[in-house]
């Protein structure tokens, strides 16, 4: 288990420039923070839902290589897709990060199906970088906090254009 | 007296482990929990295996036995800190349960809607959120002493912060900067202005000679893991005419004198604060923890702390000069052996991660003081902290590792 599962390159350069850092004028963009209480990571998600689709998204706050690249990657995998399709990718990103080591050994085992076929679902591309994290228990929750968040924003755009 | 580093070293059975890389572990982590001598897991382990029974209620023999070894377990860490009356010492579950018994029972029997309380920006969540507990619950208002840009508390503002405040709570060592705080001047001022004054002294009794008198404290709360004792088990002294003055803080058995089935009257000193039964071994192994560290002798121990803190400050600077920032008073007299720092923009977490490959184990994160977070302008530093069993080595591992995490993330 070397650093290198978990610093993969595209990680790191992910890490050392940023896609789709900024901010969005809110509203009519929803700002969520998030925060991992663990470290005090903190992550902004402005997020720009137009029509079903996520039209725009920025990414701010500050954090570790992990936390800030996977909000990065997350950004780039999310922007232009409908909200359905963004929530499968979120379901898809948080199932691999539910998966465990012996995966490959779980045969039968209900929720690695589960995973398995949320997965299979939508391709992570770049995403699957991050795969690494879970062999580093105490990084998933960086890995995970802007997912997290963006969910949050999603709900929250949902609420919002229904009200 | 100079303390014999490599003689303590061999003391500690954990310095001894196999590491995944096949180092050495390098445990800089002493300010979370310090690792524990031989004499003190011997301790507990024989208590287990010779003597174990439910203190202060059995009438055979071995009751008494663990009745005893857990009351001279109080008396021992009575002396170690310089307090009175043995009765005056209660055994809490950490030094966070210590700080909520006097919040709750010394708050909310003396605290009132409007009552001012006195902190610090540099206290830790422990010393913090159960006064803020009280200011959602009884309206209190908080204080602050703000931290001054050099490392030290500001107390240009004492007197007038200080004006009608009921209570004062400091620490005496900041788990963070490792400021050593006036303690000894806040409490004062503070008993001068008629404050109760409670000191958090969990990085503080660890490292340093202590004496609650000299210090001026009316409470003094620390904890066992970070003094080479076990953990859950925690200390709280105060005063005699104050704990006699308090309501109980939990109920059950123990702490009762008698029970009706309308009310209750509280046992004596120091039970009436110890509901339940009390964890055991875990005064046993304390006393032990105890006698360890007397045996080294407290002076030899800040001693070494001073000298291998000064070894590291002048090490770092040396080798990364403007690449890192250390946090904290820069004078190694004036500070204990904890050292937050920045290193290029690395972020800590990963700085950590990095230096684990090399057996070095710092905290990163937040050190649960989030206003002095705030306050420093930055989400997290990376922490290492020293104790009797490490030494410039230690240092000279984390300045190599530090290198590797650079030439990683470059």
């Amino acid at each position: 288990m070397g650093l290198e599962d978990l610093y993969r390159e595209i990680i790191l350069d992910h890490y050392r420039s940023p896609r789709n850092r900024g901010e969005l004028e809110s509203p009519p963009a929803v700002r969520v923070e998030g925060y991992n209480p663990l470290c005090g990571d903190e992550i902004v998600v402005y997020l720009d839902v137009q029509d079903g689709v996520v039209a725009d998204l920025k990414i701010g706050g500050q954090g570790c290589s992990i936390s800030q690249s996977s909000a990065s990657m997350m950004a780039a995998a999310v922007k232009g897709k409908t909200v359905p399709e963004a929530r499968a990718v979120i379901r898809a990103f948080k199932a691999m990060m539910s998966i465990h080591e012996q995966r490959l050994d779980a045969d039968g085992d209900d929720a690695a199906e589960k995973a398995a076929a949320e997965m299979a679902e939508v391709k992570l591309g770049d995403l699957e970088a991050l795969q690494g994290v879970v062999r580093f228990p105490v990084r998933i929750k960086c890995a995970t906090l802007s997912w997290n968040t963006l969910q949050q924003g999603l709900d929250e755009a949902g609420a919002a254009q229904a009200g | 007296m100079t303390l014999d580093v490599a003689r303590v070293q061999k003391d500690f059975p954990i310095l001894d482990r196999a590491m995944p890389g096949g180092g050495r572990l390098v445990y800089l982590d002493s300010a979370a929990s310090s690792q524990k001598p031989q004499s003190v897991l011997d301790a507990m382990t024989r208590y287990y295996e010779t003597t174990h029974a439910n203190v202060h209620r059995g009438v055979y023999g071995i009751a008494e036995e663990a009745t005893r070894l857990m009351e001279e377990a109080r008396d021992k860490v009575g002396r170690f800190i310089g307090a009175g009356p043995s009765h005056e010492v209660i055994f809490a579950k950490n030094g966070t349960e210590c700080l909520n018994l006097v919040a709750n029972a010394w708050g909310r029997a003396n605290l009132r809607s409007g009552d001012a309380v006195l902190l610090t920006e540099i206290e830790h969540h422990a010393n913090l959120v159960p006064w803020l507990m009280l200011r959602e619950q009884l309206g209190v208002e908080l204080r602050y002493i703000p931290l001054g840009d050099d490392g030290h508390l500001d107390l240009s503002e004492l007197d007038r912060l200080v004006d009608g405040v009921k209570l004062v709570a400091v620490t005496a060592m900041s788990n963070v900067l490792g400021t050593l705080t006036p303690v000894r001047l806040i409490a004062d001022t503070a008993h001068a202005a008629g404050a109760v004054v409670v000191v958090d002294g969990a990085q503080y009794a660890p490292h340093l000679p202590t004496n609650v008198g000299d210090l001026g404290a009316d409470f003094f709360a620390f904890t066992g893991h970070k003094l080479l004792g076990p953990t859950g088990i925690g200390v709280l002294w105060g005063k005699t005419e104050l704990l006699e003055a308090m309501p109980p803080f939990l109920g059950g058995g123990e702490m009762i004198r008698d029970v009706r089935l309308d009310g209750f009257t509280p046992n004596e000193l120091p039970w009436k604060f110890e509901a339940g039964t009390p964890p055991i071994a875990e005064t046993v192994g304390l006393g032990a923890a105890v006698d360890y560290l007397e045996a080294l002798g407290m002076d030899a121990v800040r001693a070494h702390e001073v000298e291998l803190t000064g070894y590291a400050l002048r090490t770092l600077a040396a080798r990364f000069g403007p690449d890192m920032t250390i946090y904290g008073p820069t004078e190694p007299a004036e500070r204990g052996g904890v050292i937050s720092f920045a290193y290029k923009d690395i972020h800590p977490h990963d700085i950590s991660q990095v230096l684990d490959q090399s057996g070095v184990c710092v905290r990163a994160g937040h050190h649960c003081a989030k206003p002095l977070m705030r306050r420093l302008g930055i989400g997290a530093t990376a922490r290492a902290s020293f104790y009797v069993y490490n030494d410039e080595s230690d240092v000279d591992a984390l300045a190599d590792a530090l290198d590797a995490t650079s030439a990683f993330f470059s």
